[in-house]
């Protein structure tokens, strides 16, 4: 099976180890995978931020540069979901502007073909047990999008329990947001500031090693909040690690922090 | 006195931020809404049917809002055909007015008051207070409010910002200025509370000749009005009476009897997480020898035709009031209700008030901004009101407006990069080259709202594309070359 990598804008700048870890998983799992190199971003910041108009012609990109892939696969549940919930949403308030028919078709053609890692992983691939080891105490953090606009549902947390060595401890108030919420962030600063806190208050809680999540805008607002903590008091053991680079795992080639 | 509006409120990011400082007001928040949050959750849980009965609910609505015009001249028919009087108000000075003239005629200088959403959004008493009329708030936490010359913050619980200590010492400093003083000794005990209350409000209901209600529901069918609630002070005034004024909004109508079915299960487990509510109030016009000889019902449209004709925005009046969005919002948590500066608090005021009131002045133009788009609300809502499609829709039409020049500008410089991903990939190998020099604080800016309390994140050796071009080089992938443009 040959399926093309969406990799996101983020991970692509600041996260690339996501990404390399979705390529290897992918391919020890005996998919071919393709990185047509014509993506970039799916919009959703300008979307988000009130700029729909601006998301037009990144919305032709992305249909145009997968166009011939029945599957394209990406390790981010909020860019999944922008695909899957607001490009038909885009398509149409274009078309009622009257000029957006090549838009709604290209949003429709795309739109189901784009599946979240874990999606892919559990819906089309079938697999439970990837094969990982990961021999650490995790606590994992369903991201909104991924939460409530996918409805990924047990995906992630059965790919987790799978994995060989691995301690799942539950997060307390799991379904609660990190705050991150793009430029939220920025335009309430405090609002945003005093969610993360809450929710890495609660993640230290659970003497985890490692914070895991499947969205790494998310992952960065935290990792973000962790970075200021531990230059402040330098004694906290917890990381924050994309869930692809635990599912890409192995006693051979395992997981190092970077 | 309660004559505290929010006008020349400021943007949510500034009220916000004092709300996060407080921790008093944090702790309160928290527990309240955790508790309401959880008890709701089983509530629902309980039926089986409950993604039925919310298409059901949504639906109704959807159907009485497309033939609304029709259902209001029914409405008005009905209510007059049993004895009411029907009067039409398009804004708030117009209801205001209106209500000032009815009570005015009966010659009585006060007024008690049911718990009402509609009147605190037209800021009736303030209104009446400047025609020389009191208005009383006979809701316990409606009363906490007016007695602390407060304002509400929360549609369900307005006083949820109070802990018990609090509401003691509000009850013993002002009971006496408005009547009934509180009992001497006051503790902090809830049935001692309820009790100086229900002393102190006694005194009102039998005096009270006027009351002002709003309405849950309106049947267009029969002609009968709907009031849901806890405490049956709303009952008080709804009967003892000689004369009750009603201001409903008119998308509160619904076409028969029989929807009730649907909506008095959907609200009590959405809003107060009770199977059933203790008091449900009905009321069709007057009746001789049975509760108010007069009966007035003002039916207010303050913005509701406007946001009727927005394709996107109309789901909002679909809302029945529950506040089950507000309950598990993790901004409103934080943020509390003062800081929406409105009668409408959370995340349904986010999307209803800049509707209702225009998105120009500054606090309205900042609260389509207010929320993380993590679609809690929404997963709530008994009517499947799309809460974040509706606010990211009210974010366009604010950033449309004068002031996002920069804003405008740097997203589409966003936009211009990534659709040129040979620029795209260059800016990334030139950042990740430079990034022992990058800091990880900044001082102006969106950057510093960020790096005030997070650090810039650490830029890698190499992007993905260029770690992808090592190692796979052109074996696959790159077949797909920009066509020419």
């Amino acid at each position: 099976m040959r399926v093309a990598l969406f990799t996101t804008c983020v991970n692509d700048a600041v996260f690339p180890s996501a990404a390399i870890a979705t390529v290897r998983l992918l391919e020890r799992l005996g998919v071919t995978v393709d990185f047509p190199e014509q993506q970039s971003c799916c919009g959703q910041p300008q979307y988000n931020t009130g700029y729909r108009k601006l998301t037009e012609p990144l919305v032709l990109r992305m249909a145009r540069v997968f166009e011939d892939y029945e599957f394209v696969v990406t390790p981010s549940g909020s860019c999944a979901a922008m695909v899957r919930d607001n490009y038909p949403r885009i398509g149409a308030k274009a078309e009622a502007e009257g000029h957006g028919r090549e838009l709604a078709e290209a949003a429709a053609a795309l739109t189901p073909r784009v599946l979240e890692l874990t999606e892919f992983l559990t819906d089309v691939l079938g697999v439970t047990d990837v094969g990982a080891h990961f021999p650490h105490r995790v606590t994992y953090h369903p991201s909104c999008h991924g939460l409530r606009m996918l409805g990924l549902g047990e995906r992630p947390l059965a790919l987790l329990r799978a994995v060989k060595g691995l301690e799942l401890v539950e997060l307390p108030g799991a379904e609660e947001c990190c705050g991150f919420g793009g430029t939220f962030a920025v335009k309430n600063p405090d609002v945003s500031t005093a969610m993360g806190e809450d929710k890495l208050r609660s993640a230290l809680s659970t003497g985890a090693e490692v914070l895991c999540g499947a969205d790494n805008s998310c992952l960065l607002h935290l990792g973000a909040m962790l970075s200021r903590h531990n230059r402040r008091r330098a004694d906290t053991p917890m990381h924050i690690v994309h869930l692809a680079e635990i599912l890409a795992s192995t006693e051979t080639d395992p997981w190092s922090h970077a | 006195m309660s004559g505290r509006t929010d006008l020349g409120m400021p943007a949510f990011p500034k009220a916000a931020k004092a709300s996060t400082k407080d921790e008093r007001l944090r702790a309160n928040l928290r527990h309240a809404t955790h508790t309401i949050r959880d008890k709701r959750a089983r509530a629902v849980g309980e039926l089986d049917d409950w993604a039925l009965l919310r298409e059901a609910g949504k639906r109704i609505k959807d159907h009485t809002l497309c033939h609304l015009d029709a259902y209001l001249l029914q409405l008005e028919e009905r209510v007059t055909a049993a004895g009411g009087t029907v009067h039409w108000a398009g804004d708030a000075a117009e209801a205001n007015r209106i209500v000032a003239d009815l009570v005015k005629a009966t010659g009585e200088r006060e007024v008690v008051k049911v718990k009402s959403m509609t009147t605190q959004e037209i800021g009736l008493n303030a209104a009446l207070e400047a025609e020389g009329i009191t208005a009383y708030e006979t809701d316990l936490a409606e009363l906490i409010v007016q007695l602390g010359d407060d304002l509400p913050s929360h549609i369900l619980v307005p006083a949820i910002h109070r802990n018990r200590a609090e509401i003691r010492d509000i009850f013993t400093e002002q009971m006496a200025r408005w009547g009934r003083p509180a009992p001497v000794g006051l503790t902090d005990r809830p049935a001692d509370l309820a009790e100086a209350a229900r002393l102190h409000l006694r005194e009102k209901f039998l005096r009270a000749k006027v009351a002002v209600s709003g309405a849950n529901f309106m049947i267009a069918e029969t002609g009968t009005l709907v009031v849901v609630e806890s405490e049956g002070n709303g009952r008080m005034c709804l009967t003892l009476p000689e004369t009750l004024i009603s201001v409903v909004g008119i998308e509160k109508v619904l076409p028969a009897w029989q929807d009730l079915e649907v909506f008095l299960q959907l609200l009590p487990r959405s809003s107060t997480a009770e199977r059933m509510n203790p008091y449900t109030t009905t009321w069709t016009g007057t009746t001789d020898g049975d509760g108010p000889r007069e009966f007035h019902l003002v039916l207010l449209d303050n913005g509701r035709s406007h946001t009727l004709a927005d394709q996107v925005g109309r789901q909002v009046l679909r809302c029945i009031r529950c506040s089950a969005c507000l309950n598990v919002c993790p901004v409103y948590e934080r943020a509390g209700g003062h800081a929406y500066g409105s009668a409408y608090p959370g995340p349904i005021g986010a999307v209803l008030t800049p509707q209702l009131r225009g998105t120009q002045s500054e606090v309205d133009a900042s609260l389509p901004f207010a929320s993380s788009l993590c679609g809690a609300c929404y997963e709530v809502c008994p009517v499947a009101i799309d809460i974040p499609e509706v606010l990211v829709h009210l974010r366009e039409q604010v950033a449309a407006q004068p002031g996002h020049r920069a804003e405008h500008a740097a997203m589409k410089a966003a936009t211009w990069l990534f659709d040129h991903p040979a620029a795209l990939a260059a800016v990334e190998r030139a950042a990740s080259a430079t990034r022992a020099l990058h800091p990880r604080t900044l001082p102006v800016g969106p950057a510093k709202a960020w790096t005030d309390s997070r650090d810039l994140p650490k830029l890698p050796a190499e992007p993905f594309r260029t770690w992808w071009k090592k190692h796979h080089g052109d074996q696959h992938g790159d077949h797909h070359e920009e066509p020419a443009r």
